[in-house]
């Protein structure tokens, strides 16, 4: 008797129905072209993490963040764990810049249309 | 070093921890079945070790192994020749006709 002890990953959707998939070509945004400068950044010139826990974090999402983040989206969500777990900076730190990057802006709204998770 | 190659038949793990917090690299649905490998690909660090921040060494062989869509999807309705390729690390392969 064969058992399976795999779980199919929520990421790990081949086979699965799709449904209809969006071919639309779309202008990346500034802040998405940040997030993959950042990637580039943290893995191949200062050695913070790999290409390898990137994807880790990603498939770690619930799988309702997955399935409502944009592509970007879920890069700087793993990023930012990955940096927290690595102790490249705290919580704490995290969140006292977030604020004053958002006291630049009036009213707290970034320009660019960052659905949240822009940097 | 390799333990397989081009011709050998193999059969793809299904035992394996759980996904998330594991980081797999061989599809889902391709585990648990059987094909041929194709060509060695050469050895390359383990990226399910990568992704928790080890060194993924030493580096492990890489096989694109064949199988036949027929075997893998059960509805396929295509031809009956039409194979799909999955570049799968050895660790991941069994000798076909070995158990589990």
């Amino acid at each position: 008797m064969e058992r399976d002890f795999t779980a199919r990953g929520h990421h790990d959707m081949g086979g699965l129905d799709a449904g209809e998939i969006d071919r639309e070509e779309h202008d990346y945004a500034l802040w998405e072209k940040r997030v993959d400068a950042l990637m580039m950044l943290c893995t191949n010139r200062l050695k913070l993490m790999t290409v390898d826990q990137l994807r880790k974090g990603i498939e770690a999402l619930p799988p309702e963040a997955y399935d409502n983040m944009t592509y970007y989206e879920r890069w700087i969500s793993s990023v930012t764990n990955t940096l927290l777990e690595r102790g490249v900076f705290t919580a704490d730190e995290l969140g006292a810049k977030m604020e004053e990057v958002k006291a630049r802006y009036p009213d707290g709204v970034m320009p660019g249309g960052a659905a949240g998770g822009g940097c | 070093m390799t333990r397989f190659a081009a011709g050998d038949r193999v059969r793809v793990h299904k035992q394996f921890p759980p996904t998330p917090p594991s980081h797999i690299r061989t599809p889902y649905y391709i585990r648990g079945l059987s094909g041929t490998v194709e060509r060695v690909c050469g050895a390359f660090r383990n990226p399910e070790e990568l992704a928790f921040g080890r060194p993924g060494t030493p580096e492990v062989p890489l096989y694109r192994v064949r199988f036949r869509q027929k075997d893998v999807w059960p509805d396929y309705d295509g031809n009956e020749a039409d194979k799909i390729e999955i570049e799968i690390f050895e660790f991941w392969l069994d000798a076909e006709g070995d158990e589990a």
